[in-house]
């Protein structure tokens, strides 16, 4: 039979060839499905493979979807450390996206020398509000967080539907459903001239080295890991559980409405569909395969960041739709989770062997 | 009634019917001590293959099969990462749904817009003419009449079997189950692919029976909400009908208002059901919580005999 022992301790190669590895086999499973499709792997994983890593635009823009997924991993990875599954970071998102647009578009701030900072504080604020929602219905009712998160994106989506298709569809976009472009003053730098690397990136950066610190370094941070490891042994020594939800949750949908803001922001310049292609859903990943540290998360956040340019490679040349690369970044997760399980364990084969009911046999 | 009143509950059955199959799948997976949150995943891929093997072969039944074939297939692989590996059943289900999602959309790119001739309504003799529900109930077509075999069957199964009482036993005290000789990875994959199976077939349910059609990503959410209505079904299969049809039911309603024309923005009535979800996830968890009708005491825990 096949049984599987526990080791006496993870060597320490596994942190980096789990994720490795992981990446390889998926990519080889995918490659089966894609040529039972009718497609060819090889020319589908030179088209999504050459472009983010290869030339040096392509780098930029690889950097340019880091950014969001920094932001939405750090939104899954604060509430995970206290065991909270946050997977409403994509509505969280839109929040941001529209809190920002808010701002830039119908208050005076919008075109004022503080509207960049204006927009990015609104759309934190709105992420951070909307994830309060489900925040509140955990710390006081014990609602299971991780169904409301989830099921308030699609209300979340329906909103933007809402405000773009309704009150706040542009006059000028001859029926198209988008608002009107934000005021110059309302977009964000651009960092590198000639690519689309927005200031965002050094604000995502900034909020990784924070929120490692505010985890790593502060009594929050203790109290965090505290719920974490015993939640009953928190409790007696004094935390306060609901105080902790709120304020995680409400941090951790401010770094998503950070990410949705940063987007319409700088990037579409306005309230749009497909802000996001799913950069909340893919935060879930970037979370687990950093480990819930929150500078990995940056590393792998550029990693699947990659995966995204090549996909829009993709879609340009071949014409698949942006679809395989969620195919992909599912295949990586169901990996990273059995490989994950398997170096920590051994797997041994043996011979079957009866179990003895005898009184001998019991130790 | 009048007639309006009996097609929107006509509706309404037919809207609930994809999550009834969803939810009875679920409870069988947590009834075992399996969370399975991958219900969104495999209902998508069950909705695709149901629909091309439709389409392909022109015989409805063929894509129920077909769709029930790889909702279980996924399901085997939710169990293999929880079960044998021990991986966290939150995050495997994750990875399902996230799977599923894509690799529908991307298999699914040739199947847009294509034609298929699915389930027609065939209305049961006699009680299709029963004053009252005959016309809500019994002038459905075939796949709804199989959700209304599987529930009966689903309760006997759990509550009246041998089978049921080490599904059960497994959920509650796995520990006390394997001293009793019942082999807890067997039942536990049986539980997680029968889930599976079931998602499969609420998801072709959707592609060859509420529509005729393939949409990308047309489960809209109707998976998770089936990991909702488990909850407020109180991990009975009774009580999902309920759940199913009170979701069906809002989501009748809020087409039916739309279709009216009352004004009221589309988009505000399509967050009905999702709200509606929630409202009924809150409610459920309070009662749950005073009648102490809690979770299976082993749900999401991993079993292993050494510990």
């Amino acid at each position: 039979m096949i049984a599987v022992e526990p080791r006496a301790a993870a060597a320490r190669w596994t942190s980096w060839a789990v994720p490795a590895a992981s990446i390889l086999a998926a990519f080889i499973v995918g490659a089966a499905v894609l040529g039972l499709a009718g497609v060819d792997p090889r020319a589908a994983y030179g088209e999504l493979l050459s472009d983010p890593f290869g030339s040096g635009f392509g780098v930029t823009e690889t950097l340019v979807k880091a950014t969001p997924l920094i932001l939405t991993g750090l939104a899954v990875l604060v509430p995970a450390r206290m065991r909270l599954w946050n997977i409403g970071a994509e509505g969280q998102f839109q929040f941001g996206a529209i809190g920002a647009a808010a701002v830039a578009l119908f208050t005076p701030l919008g075109r004022s020398p503080g509207a960049v900072p204006a927009v990015l504080l609104a759309g934190m604020a709105a992420g951070a509000a909307w994830c309060l929602v489900p925040a509140a219905l955990r710390a006081w009712l014990r609602v299971n967080e991780t169904i409301t998160t989830l099921l308030l994106n699609y209300v979340a989506l329906l909103f933007v539907d809402d405000l773009i298709y309704g009150p706040w569809k542009d006059p000028a976009g001859r029926g198209f459903p988008l608002s009107a472009a934000f005021p110059a003053a309302a977009r964000l730098p651009v960092l590198i001239p000639g690519t689309r690397v927005h200031l965002g990136f050094l604000l995502a950066l900034a909020a990784a080295a924070a929120v490692a610190v505010v985890l790593g370094r502060t009594r929050w941070g203790f109290e965090i890991r505290v719920i974490g490891d015993n939640p009953v042994c928190a409790r007696y020594a004094g935390i306060d559980l609901v105080r902790n939800t709120l304020l995680v949750m409400g941090l951790a949908g401010a770094l998503a409405g950070l990410a949705g803001a940063g987007e319409a922001s700088a990037i579409a310049g306005r309230l749009q569909r497909g802000l996001s292609p799913g950069y909340g859903y893919t935060g879930i990943i970037v979370a687990w395969l950093a480990k819930l540290n929150p500078i990995a998360a940056v590393l792998v956040a550029v990693l699947l960041g990659g995966l995204f340019v090549g996909g829009d490679a993709l879609q340009i040349s071949l014409g698949l739709p942006i679809a395989v690369v969620y195919m992909l970044q599912g295949l990586i997760f169901f990996f990273v989770l059995g490989g994950e399980i398997i170096v920590g364990y051994r797997v041994v084969i043996r011979r079957r062997t009866p179990v003895k009911m005898s009184p001998e046999a019991s130790r | 009634m009048t007639p309006v009143s009996v097609a929107v509950l006509a509706a309404a059955v037919r809207a609930g019917t994809p999550v009834l199959f969803a939810t009875l799948g679920e409870i069988f997976a947590e009834r075992a001590g399996i969370l399975n949150l991958g219900v969104e995943g495999m209902m998508l891929v069950g909705a695709l293959a149901g629909f091309a093997a439709t389409a392909r072969t022109g015989n409805p039944w063929a894509g129920a099969a077909a769709a029930g074939l790889v909702g279980g297939c996924l399901g085997l692989i939710h169990a293999l990462l929880t079960v044998t590996l021990r991986a966290n059943q939150v995050a495997s289900g994750l990875a399902l749904t996230i799977f599923g999602t894509g690799v529908s959309a991307f298999l699914g790119r040739g199947y847009v817009g294509v034609p298929a001739s699915g389930f027609q309504t065939a209305p049961l003799p006699l009680l299709s003419r029963l004053p009252g529900l005959g016309p809500i109930l019994f002038q459905q077509d075939p796949f709804v009449y199989l959700s209304f075999a599987a529930v009966p069957i689903a309760w006997y199964v759990l509550y009246r079997t041998r089978w049921g009482l080490e599904i059960r036993a497994v959920g509650e005290r796995p520990e006390a189950a394997d001293a009793m000789g019942v082999d807890v990875a067997r039942v536990r994959y049986a539980c997680v692919t029968a889930g599976g199976i079931l998602a499969g077939l609420g998801g072709a349910f959707l592609s060859t029976a509420y529509t005729s059609m393939w949409i990308e990503n047309m489960t809209a959410g109707r998976g998770w909400i089936a990991v909702a209505l488990v909850i407020f079904a109180t991990w009975d299969p009774l009580r999902a009908v309920a759940g199913a049809y009170l979701f069906g039911g809002v989501n009748a309603l809020q087409l039916h208002i739309q279709a009216m024309g009352t004004g009221l923005p589309t988009y505000l009535l399509l967050m009905a059901p999702y709200v509606f979800t929630i409202i009924v996830l809150v409610a459920a968890t309070q009662e749950t919580a005073r009648r102490r009708l809690g979770a299976p005491a082993a749900l999401s825990v991993p079993y292993s005999r050494t510990g």
